[in-house]
């Protein structure tokens, strides 16, 4: 079916404003394939189901709107723990500031060196996680990356991962458009943490796909960063083998724009997938988390659980989904979304859906909006805590079941810190 | 220590007059107990007393050691040295029930201009007192009042009332939902409080609380207003024959 004039004629626009490696060694064929499907889906427009609650247009257009740049005047968070880091200015690797890319139990090979082979594991990989994640919900942005990616990194986790491996994704340029695609594969027994921090660009698109063998284990811990009027699209495509565990956090506090998705497919059984979200909006700050988990072996367990902080305008969206395939049997599926709204000015939009074609299995899903509990703030007031610490310690307990997904207890207390910090500089 | 004078308070949402003149003066060193039948005004009175939304004072005063409270919030309050023990705790899940009381001693701290504590000596302070009061680690551990017992969270309430170490303690109906043993539990907690620069209010029903915390005096209230005191001997004449006598006495 040919596309709407509209759509085709804002997608040629993008494409043809894209700079990216066309003679890109083992990632052209993928690259190709992912242009072609773009071709055919279109960038999305306001109507298309998954974009009702979260516009488009500013994702779409040729080039992004400019973002001032945001001064911290504070420490980033992960930035003082022990990690391997990896440097993207704007979404060019920076070797001066990054570490060596070596460390025990993993090889970290760049995406930008795709072009001087033919030949790489990673080609069984690259695209392939997100063409399958393309089917039955489309992710044009995602296709758009795997097309168009500048560089990205390359992780094949072979044993325990001493430490951390930390992308920090610093933004200096105003109007900077990125594109990152970074791959992961976990072999059996392997594990392996992996940190994201910062804004990345003015207009960010990263994608990553995830390979956990049978009995591997993957840790994600993100922190999207703090400029108040960068736009970002962020993919997470996964595929879970047998007794493999893989876990996402993601804390999100500013930026005007925000599309997270995260496809899961639990392909082994006994496999556990948690992906799990702290957001905290003030002003100016539209916030998406959509959710795509599919059972297709038995006994796994997935769980989603995203919570949102709003105020002065605000807007948080959730579109989660658990699908449970025929055969997928005692799947335990839980999903939780929802919101703590600070004034009636901001709003909560959440679409939970569940599809079960399994009779032996145990989904639960809720999802609500609400405010400060005027109980426990008086309660706390009487013994003496002031309003905004009681307000603060209470918007903390509310999060407190996202951020408890984070497994690790250092990163856990990183996150809490700067949650804390976050909540103690917009004291009213 | 605490002097109520003519007190009128009203529902704010309902237009309803719930306290009618109020007249009330506590020393510090002493033990007043107010008891009356339900809906007279007792829980209000408390209510008002520690800044809860919902009251509109309409007349009268109250003042803690010479300063008006009722133009304070709760916060400012508590720090001035009033504390509430609560007839229902709140539950406050995801809060850990250490961080609170950690929390309010150094807020309360802080608003007096002294410093905070330091969170070994905190440490040690709540294990004495906690220890006092049988409670255990794990209660310390758990969020504030969450899948605590009546029991249990009527001894959180004594503990941060220890901790806070207030010049003013208000006891909401402390003795509901208690047995026996949980209830002289609680009352040795109070009675290990009193001393000369602390006093105390104790809201009850019955006069079964009062047999473990011994009042001085013994106020009646009736429909918003204080119409009789005494010793402690009018707790045992309610006992015997419950509120209508004194009720038609004032009548």
């Amino acid at each position: 079916m040919a596309l709407p004039e509209t759509k085709q004629t804002t997608t040629e626009a993008r494409l043809a404003a894209l700079d990216f490696p066309k003679d890109a060694g083992w990632t052209r064929g993928a690259r190709e394939a992912a242009e072609a499907r773009l071709r055919r889906m279109g960038l999305p427009g306001p109507r298309d189901e998954y974009w009702r609650f979260t516009r488009p247009d500013t994702l779409v257009q040729a080039t992004p709107p400019e973002a001032a740049l945001f001064d911290a005047g504070e420490a980033g968070i992960f930035r003082s723990m022990d990690c391997l880091r990896i440097v993207f200015t704007d979404g060019v690797f920076d070797a001066a500031a990054s570490d060596d890319l070596a460390l025990a139990g993993v090889t970290i090979e760049r995406l930008a060196d795709a072009a001087e082979t033919d030949i790489h594991w990673a080609r069984d990989l690259y695209g392939v996680l997100e063409a399958r994640g393309q089917d039955p919900v489309e992710r044009p942005f995602a296709a758009l990356n795997t097309m168009a990616a500048t560089d990205g990194v390359i992780l094949h986790a072979t044993g325990r991962v001493e430490k951390p491996i930390l992308l920090i994704y610093d933004h200096e340029s105003t109007t900077s458009d990125a594109v990152l695609h970074h791959l992961v594969k976990v072999d059996a027994d392997a594990e392996i943490t992996l940190l994201e921090t910062g804004p990345g660009a003015a207009r960010f698109n990263t994608a990553m796909e995830v390979d956990v063998a049978d009995t591997g284990s993957f840790h994600h811990v993100r922190a999207q960063g703090r400029d108040h009027e960068r736009r970002a699209a962020t993919h997470v495509f996964a595929r879970l083998g047998a007794e493999s565990r893989f876990k996402s956090f993601t804390m999100t506090a500013n930026g005007v724009l925000t599309r997270n998705e995260c496809v899961i497919e639990l392909t082994g059984d006994d496999a556990i997938a948690h992906v799990a979200g702290a957001a905290m909006g003030d002003g100016d700050f539209h916030h998406d988390d959509t959710v795509f988990i599919t059972h297709d072996a038995e006994r796994c367990e997935s769980r989603q659980v995203f919570k949102k902080v709003l105020r002065n305008g605000a807007t948080g969206v959730f579109q989660g989904k658990i699908l449970v395939k025929e055969g997928a049997q005692k799947t335990d599926g839980y999903q939780i979304s929802q919101s703590l709204l600070l004034d009636g000015d901001s709003q909560f939009l959440a679409k939970p859906e569940l599809e079960i074609y399994a009779d032996d299995v145990v989904c639960s899903h809720g999802s609500t909006s609400g405010a400060i509990d005027e109980e426990a703030l008086y309660y706390m007031r009487a013994r003496g805590v002031p309003r905004p610490e009681a307000t603060d310690l209470l918007t903390l307990a509310f999060l407190a079941e996202a951020v408890e997904e984070i497994e690790d207890e250092a990163l856990r207390e990183e996150v809490v810190e700067h949650l804390t910090g976050w909540l103690e500089r917009r004291r009213g | 220590m605490l002097e109520i004078k003519n007190l009128h308070v009203e529902l704010e949402e309902e237009d309803k007059a719930i306290l009618k003149g109020v007249d009330l003066s506590v020393e510090a060193g002493r033990v007043h107990a107010i008891m009356g039948p339900n809906g007279s005004g007792k829980s209000t009175l408390s209510y008002v007393l520690s800044g809860r939304d919902g009251y509109e004072v309409t007349d009268g005063s109250a003042m803690l050691e010479g300063d008006d409270i009722l133009g304070m919030e709760p916060e400012e309050r508590a720090a001035a040295g009033l504390f509430l023990a609560f007839q229902y705790p709140v539950e406050i899940p995801g809060v850990g029930n250490m961080t609170f009381m950690r929390t309010a001693l150094n807020a309360q701290r802080k608003a007096r201009g002294e410093d905070e504590i330091s969170a070994s000596d905190f440490l040690k302070l709540v294990r004495a007192k906690a220890t006092e009061l049988q409670i255990d680690a794990d209660m310390l551990k758990r969020p504030v009042n969450v899948g605590f017992s009546g029991g249990e969270k009527k001894r959180n309430e004594i503990l941060q009332m220890a901790i806070l170490e207030p010049k003013m303690c208000i006891l909401d109906e402390t003795d509901s939902g208690l047995d026996v043993d949980a209830m002289k539990l609680v009352a040795e907690g109070v009675n290990a409080l009193r001393s000369q620069g602390r006093a105390f209010l104790v809201i009850t029903h019955y006069q079964r609380l009062l047999d473990h915390i011994k009042p001085d005096v013994v106020h009646i209230m009736v429909d918003g207003r204080i119409v009789k005191s005494g010793g402690p001997e009018l707790a045992q004449e309610v006992e015997k024959n419950g509120y209508a006598d004194i009720m038609a006495e004032v009548a």
